[in-house]
């Protein structure tokens, strides 16, 4: 059966690769998405103390090693059962929403943007930061590179370094604020706040204002309905530091509600032997394949999904734009998966203004930052979980009583949401695709927006290591009927 | 007129620090791009491997190659980017040392199938990735894994290192000012980026002298902020560490985990560092004792409070470690 190669995948953290199968006429028979890497860290784990997790979890991925980090450190507290005084909560929290800003950013104008920015179907050479700044201009690209820097060096200041912190610990966080870095905070928070305001008056313009963006953000090529998962507060508000987790149907009813230690009551995965990336989806409904709908174990936890499932936002500014992003869509979750970049920005200024509450927060500058654990092992394990930026990140380790590592689970943001991306791509695909029309690369990038929406971190989802395998291959013949089956134990 | 030398970034198995390291120059890549074109890089901009392949040999000045060889495509990767480079350089602690990733050679390839694609999952069928999988449409490929993850320079010739996890922005900038100005280049097989000596000369704390009775972990003490953290009993790398990333750990209360990898002269950072717990043990108790078991006991007593020597010194350059397993 002819085939379109899209190797490697590009604008986006990871390696993956797309193969489409199309049929006589030229239409898409399949497609596959296949993740070609993995490193094992859920086995080269075992046996590193306990308080290494979050410096080892950082190299998962080296564009959020933040959320490992923070994941990391929660589990430690449970772990460890010692809660962090208030103000080391506090610091993490600031810490995680400057993260979050620059990361968001980091998407919009160099990973995701470009293809509306400079436009799906220009050059391949300008569909990049650079091709942005050169259509937006030096005075908005300034901005873009000054808001990744001010931010990355508070980062550096409050964790050690600008990629890889070092600052999380069982019982608190390594360092304290001073009263004389606070001023400093401040002002960057309100810079990020105006910078934030500045990228959706650009979507606005940009995207929202052009028909035919609008109109292939409201089409079928991107929709996909699923159930949403994302973290809340106790008064159902997005919260990407902690909370409940919160899943509801693709109607909006809520379907499920938990503290991560009881993920694995509500979250299975799936091998397919394609892929090294395993297929989790919600257990009580069950796998059905990767199709849409509320019989469907499939799930996603992105922007758009934690929108879904937060009943408002918790700063005054995000509010009204997802006020004014819901009106858009006429109530009800949101599934058009190209509204994740308008979501993205959303939770971009949430962040920012979070931000500044923290920044202004009297607590966060106490000196008490640190409880010191026992040393007791918490024989049930530990678990800690966060939002990051691609989805609900969850580290699930248990330590022998010298608080060495014998087991860890590992639950990623880009991995919740493996099947959906899988689905995505196919259905751009058979919409873009069709017989005796010419393939394109510019069509080929409108296939690769289909994952690109979903911020991949494709590193991140594949930290498991398989070892040598067993082999199992069967043969079908082309109506799909197995016709020999051998195996290698 | 003379077009801009062409430059390439890519990720072996890594986890994309190095290229938001990159990305970190923040104004300075405006610089960059008008005395360089960056022509593929995965992360940033659209080539394709067919763009790779079509390019002529050394028709790219200069690739920055990071992660670590663990995969078959990892190999092919680095075997096409040499062929396509005049100058090739290992970007960070996973293409010089193996990295994070290579601590999974201390457990051996063979261990994990059960664990990851068996246990903790519902696999009634017990599906498991394979290399080459027929479904109804066609065949699909993944690559296998080898049985050791190795740097970069055990697969092709490498010209530079720059080491770090990742490198800091600041050095980097300073090894791409120095490809793009046209000057000469150091003796090949240089490590750049980074200083010749130990994390310590960049460290801002006091240093006496002082030798420990015993090691602390992280979590049970709060460090005092001026005072050398290996004089605590905290285990620092910094004395097996090569300098360059301004020893920033310490500065936020934490020790160096040695992510710039041994000091110019060090091959093995581990056994470095094994050494200078042993230096700086205080042997007042032992001194004077005849029983060698005892003795063996009093050191083991000691050490014992750092629960995986291995892991804890050998975080970053493990490919390189004695204790390694093949």
């Amino acid at each position: 059966m002819p085939r379109v190669t899209i190797d490697p995948m590009t604008r986006l953290e990871g390696h993956g690769r797309i193969e489409i199968f199309l049929d006589a006429a030229g239409e898409v028979e399949n497609v596959y998405f296949q993740v070609p890497e993995l490193r094992g860290f859920e086995q080269f784990v075992v046996g590193r103390p306990a308080e290494d997790m979050p410096v080892i979890t950082n190299r998962i991925c080296g564009v959020c090693p933040e959320a490992h980090h923070l994941a990391a450190t929660k589990a430690l507290d449970d772990l460890f059962m010692v809660e962090p005084p208030p103000a080391a909560r506090k610091i993490r929290e600031l810490f995680y929403s400057v993260f979050f800003v620059t990361d968001h950013a980091t998407h919009f104008y160099v990973l995701g943007g470009p293809d509306f920015i400079v436009g799906p179907d220009a050059p391949a050479a300008q569909r990049n930061i650079l091709g942005v700044i050169e259509k937006v201009g030096l005075g908005i690209g300034g901005q873009v590179i000054a808001c990744r820097k001010r931010n990355h060096e508070i980062l550096k200041r409050l964790g050690g370094r600008t990629i890889h912190p070092a600052a999380g610990l069982p019982g608190g966080w390594s360092r304290a604020l001073r009263a004389d870095e606070q001023p400093e905070l401040e002002a960057a928070a309100r810079e990020n706040i105006a910078f934030a305001e500045l990228s959706l008056q650009l979507f606005d313009q940009l995207v929202l204002a052009n028909d035919a963006y609008r109109d292939l953000i409201l089409s079928d090529v991107y929709l996909h309905r699923t159930y949403s998962m994302g973290t809340v507060d106790g008064e159902d508000r997005l919260n990407f530091y902690d909370g409940a987790i919160r899943v509801v149907d693709p109607e909006g009813r809520e379907a499920a509600r938990y503290r991560c230690r009881e993920y694995q009551e509500h979250i299975a995965e799936r091998v397919e032997p394609w892929t090294y990336l395993k297929f989790p989806y919600l257990r009580r409904v069950g796998w059905k394949g990767f199709v849409d709908g509320e019989e469907s174990g499939v799930y996603a936890s992105t922007p758009l999904t934690r929108l879904n499932v937060s009943r408002r936002l918790a700063t005054p500014k995000a509010e009204e734009h997802l006020e004014r992003f819901r009106a858009t869509f006429g109530g009800g979750p949101v599934h058009h998966r190209l509204a994740t970049h308008w979501a993205r920005l959303i939770e971009l200024l949430y962040a920012a203004e979070r931000m500044l509450e923290l920044a202004r927060d009297p607590e966060i500058l106490s000196p008490e930052v640190r409880r010191i654990p026992s040393g007791e092992i918490n024989p049930a394990g530990g678990v800690g979980s966060v939002e990051a930026p691609r989805g609900t990140l969850t580290h699930h380790y248990e330590a022998d009583p010298r608080g060495r590592i014998t087991r860890a689970n590992l639950l990623v943001g880009t991995t919740n949401n493996h099947a959906v991306i899988a689905m995505s791509l196919k259905r751009a695909a058979e919409r873009l695709i069709h017989g005796g029309k010419p393939i394109a690369e510019g069509l080929l990038n409108r296939i690769e927006m289909a994952f690109r929406l979903y911020d991949p971190c494709l590193s991140c989802a594949t930290h498991a290591l398989p070892g040598e395998m067993p082999l199992e291959v069967v043969l079908r013949d082309p109506a799909g009927r197995v016709t020999e089956t051998f195996r290698r134990d | 007129m003379e077009s801009k030398p062409k430059l390439a970034i890519y990720w072996s198995s890594g986890c994309g620090g190095c290229e938001i390291a990159f990305a970190n120059l923040h104004e300075r890549l405006l610089s960059l791009v008008q005395r360089a074109d960056l022509v593929f890089c995965p992360c940033l901009v659209d080539a394709k491997r067919q763009d790779v392949e079509a390019m002529a040999d050394g028709e790219l000045a200069l690739t920055l190659l990071d992660g670590a060889i663990r995969t078959e495509e990892n190999e092919e990767w680095a075997h096409l980017l040499r062929r396509k480079s005049r100058t090739l350089v290992a970007m960070g602690a996973c293409a010089h040392g193996g990295g994070i990733p290579a601590l999974a050679n201390l457990h051996g390839r063979d261990a994990l199938l059960e664990r990851v694609f068996r246990d903790g999952t519902e696999n009634p069928l017990s599906v498991v990735p394979e290399r080459e999988v027929r479904v109804p449409e066609g065949v699909l490929a993944l690559p296998g894994l080898h049985v050791r993850v190795r740097p970069v320079a055990e697969v092709v010739d490498v010209d530079y290192a720059i080491p770090g996890c990742p490198p800091e922005s600041d050095h980097l900038w300073n090894v791409l000012a120095l490809f793009v100005s046209g000057a000469p280049l150091p003796p090949r097989g240089a490590v750049l980026g980074a200083t010749a000596s130990s994390a310590c000369a960049e460290c801002g704390r006091k240093r006496s002298n002082k030798r420990v009775q015993g090691f602390r972990r992280t979590w049970e003490l709060e460090p005092d902020p001026e005072q050398c953290l290996l004089e605590q009993g905290i285990v620092c790398m910094g004395p097996a560490t090569r300098g360059g990333c301004g020893a920033r750990c310490p500065s936020v209360q934490m020790p160096c985990i040695g992510c710039y990898g041994p000091p110019e002269g060090v091959y093995d950072q581990s056994a470095k560092m094994v050494s200078t717990l042993g230096a700086i043990l205080d042997i007042a108790p032992i001194r004077g004792l005849r029983d060698e078991a005892e003795i063996a006991d009093r050191v083991d007593a000691s050490l014992d409070a750092i629960p995986d020597i291995a892991g804890v010194a050998g975080k970053f350059y493990p490919a390189r470690s004695a204790g390694r397993r093949s």
